[in-house]
């Protein structure tokens, strides 16, 4: 039976008088396609802001891999994040933010650091690409790069903020495919916020949905079970939106 | 009801203006309200019912056949202005497509009165005014308790520091700035030498302008200007990066990656400062001395060895390291100030235009700050 990778127990998050969530609890299991999902501003993002430390919690605890709250700026990362916009860097090539984290976080020569950047740009279909600079790629190949930078140092873990967001369709099932192929091939936990209730009954193994009326998370499950079983009429009339689609 | 005949406009629709008993006014609308032609209705409308003061209006649009959404909006505006205005007015008649238009605009709502801001007092301007320049002074501080920390680090462990980007930030910093340091100090001692050689002709004392021009350069003038120069290129540049960086999440993308951004883009910018500083002072004091030696040879009939000879029985090499203190602390001062700035920035374009602008200025006012507590300091000493 699958251990939690993640554990969040009674999380409040917010700032100054205003919370977006309050004393919410979940798990995620390894090798899980994790979704959390929910309207505009329930405060998806932000609760992966929380999940990758970027945030301190108001409440409450998160663990990952059973070490407490995360901290960044000390040491090597325990997973990857890929931002909503890439926020790949602007002034260096794609194979220099991939190689970033490599160069700094490990010893391995200069050639072999250009193996793996070669290695993982191919992993996401981007070959060829290491010395183009983020400008002249488009979106979905910027988010395809950032992919492949949060995975340079092989993390067990990686978060995807709106990875489909902006995408075409074609570019979106692409990248669902891409994800599909990491989680199966490499047995890699994905995290993933997102608004793409299709490409979530696709990949998603287990979700949360956030309710921004309530601040608390209204529904945890298989996205597909919850969309045809939940008897909670919120749920239902959020999951629901394409069901004909799914 | 009396009715009254009003007058008809050469458009696609047609206004009647009746008189309605008890004062008020109905103005029947008729044919296509088009945005093209709405100005036109607009100015109409409000002229004639801003003059009558009526005491109720009544728009009527049964003989409307259609009407888009910019001629409604308009229309439906008049409407809520009577009403706020404490004058009665309904729309009726609309029928098929122009009662759809009509409920999209809101035609039946009533208008949500809004709240008058309270004037703030000169007073409480001052108060919020210094409140918030203190709360700003404590950010740099804490910013710079954040970043001896982490030099701190870097002495610890100088392999985690971003050594990588010093020599191009270096480049970018200081040679691309020779250019205009070396034009605008020239031009500086040039003006200083014409300025002081008014004055001590009259006392025959011609010579002492390489004096003036040498000492003030060096102490002051130089290192001063240099560094406004620094702030405005390299100072503004520094935090409309960061601040973009800021706001398109690479910061946080870094962070999330074990890089933080005080020893990944902080330290590497004010190292170059720190470290190119010093050298574009000495080459503004040397162009300054220039510009005077140029005007002491073509104006005063001075020989160039007699200035430069002069030049060097005024100074000593203190007011020259006088001069490169200070470089120092403007450039510590520019490069917090400036990252600082970028790092805080939130909201988008607009929001990295704003530091970007607050950075130049706080920057300044520092400068002048620094130079002012030098050169009391100084004084004071006797130095």
């Amino acid at each position: 039976m699958s251990t939690p990778l993640i554990a969040v127990e009674d999380l409040t998050m917010g700032w100054g008088d205003v919370n977006l969530l309050e004393h919410a609890s979940f798990e995620v299991l390894r090798g899980d396609i994790f979704a959390i999902l929910g309207g505009s501003g329930c405060g998806k993002s932000t609760l992966l802001r929380y999940l990758i430390g970027l945030e301190t919690p108001k409440g409450g605890s998160i663990r990952i891999d059973g070490v407490g709250a995360p901290s960044l700026e000390v040491g090597r990362p325990a997973y990857g994040v890929m931002f909503q916009s890439g926020a790949l860097f602007g002034s260096m090539t794609v194979g220099e933010n991939v190689a970033l984290a490599l160069t700094e976080w490990t010893s391995l020569p200069s050639d072999a650091v250009d193996a793996i950047v070669r290695a993982k740009l191919r992993l996401v279909g981007l070959s060829g690409f290491e010395h183009h600079h983020p400008s002249e790629i488009s979106g979905g190949m910027k988010k395809r790069a950032a992919i492949a930078r949060a995975m340079a140092l092989e993390p067990s873990l990686i978060f995807l903020d709106e990875p489909s967001a902006g995408l075409d369709p074609v570019s979106s099932v692409e990248l669902d495919e891409l994800i599909l192929t990491l989680n199966q091939g490499l047995g890699l936990t994905v995290v993933i916020v997102t608004h793409e209730l299709q490409s979530i009954f696709k990949i998603a193994k287990t979700c949360i949905l956030l309710d921004k009326k309530t601040k608390s998370i209204i529904a945890r499950g298989d996205p597909r079970e919850l969309r045809d079983r939940s008897e909670d009429p919120e749920v239902r009339r959020f999951l629901n939106r394409t069901t004909e689609d799914a | 009801m009396t009715a009254s005949r009003g007058s008809a406009f050469e458009r696609a629709f047609q206004a009647e203006h009746v008189g309605m008993v008890g004062g008020g006014i109905e103005v029947r609308l008729a044919g296509t309200l088009e945005f093209a032609d709405a100005p036109a209705l607009w100015r109409e409308v409000r002229a004639r019912l801003g003059s009558a003061a009526p005491a109720e209006v009544r728009f009527d649009l049964s003989r409307v056949d259609s009407v888009d959404g910019g001629a409604m909006a308009l229309l439906v505006q008049a409407k809520w202005d009577l009403e706020t205005s404490g004058i009665p007015c309904e729309i009726v008649g609309a029928h098929g497509g122009v009662e759809k238009i009509l409920e999209l605009y809101g035609g039946d709502a009533t208008p949500k009165r809004r709240p008058r801001e309270k004037p703030v007092s000169t007073l409480e301007q001052i108060g919020k005014g210094t409140i918030d320049l203190l709360l700003e002074i404590k950010l740099v501080l804490a910013f710079f308790g954040s970043m001896l920390l982490a030099l701190g680090g870097v002495i610890r462990r100088p392999g985690t520091a971003n050594w990588h980007d010093v020599p191009p930030l270096m480049n970018r910093v200081g040679a691309d700035a020779v250019p205009i340091v070396v034009l605008i100090n020239f031009l500086i001692g040039f003006v200083m030498g014409f300025q002081s050689a008014v004055q001590l002709k009259q006392f025959g004392a011609n010579i002492y302008v390489a004096d003036l021009v040498g000492l003030s350069i060096c102490r002051e003038l130089g290192p001063l200007m240099t560094a406004i120069i620094v702030c405005g290129r390299s100072g503004a540049a520094f935090a409309a990066e960061l601040g973009t960086m800021k706001v398109s999440e690479e910061i946080d993308a870094l962070r999330t990656m074990g890089f933080g951004p005080l020893r990944f883009l902080v330290f590497p910018r004010m190292l170059a400062l720190f470290l190119v500083m010093p050298i574009l002072t000495l080459l503004a004091d040397l162009v300054g001395i220039s510009g005077g030696l140029l005007v002491g040879v073509t104006s005063l009939d001075l020989t160039m060895a007699g200035y430069l000879i002069e030049t060097q029985k005024a100074m000593r090499m203190w007011d020259v390291f006088q001069g490169l203190i200070k470089c120092g602390v403007f450039a510590i001062a520019i490069g917090l100030i400036s990252c600082q700035q970028g790092l805080a920035t939130s909201g988008g374009a607009e929001g990295v235009g704003r530091r970007t602008t607050s950075s130049v200025v706080s920057s300044l006012f520092a400068l002048i700050l620094i130079d002012a507590g030098f050169t009391m300091l100084f004084y004071v000493l006797d130095l």
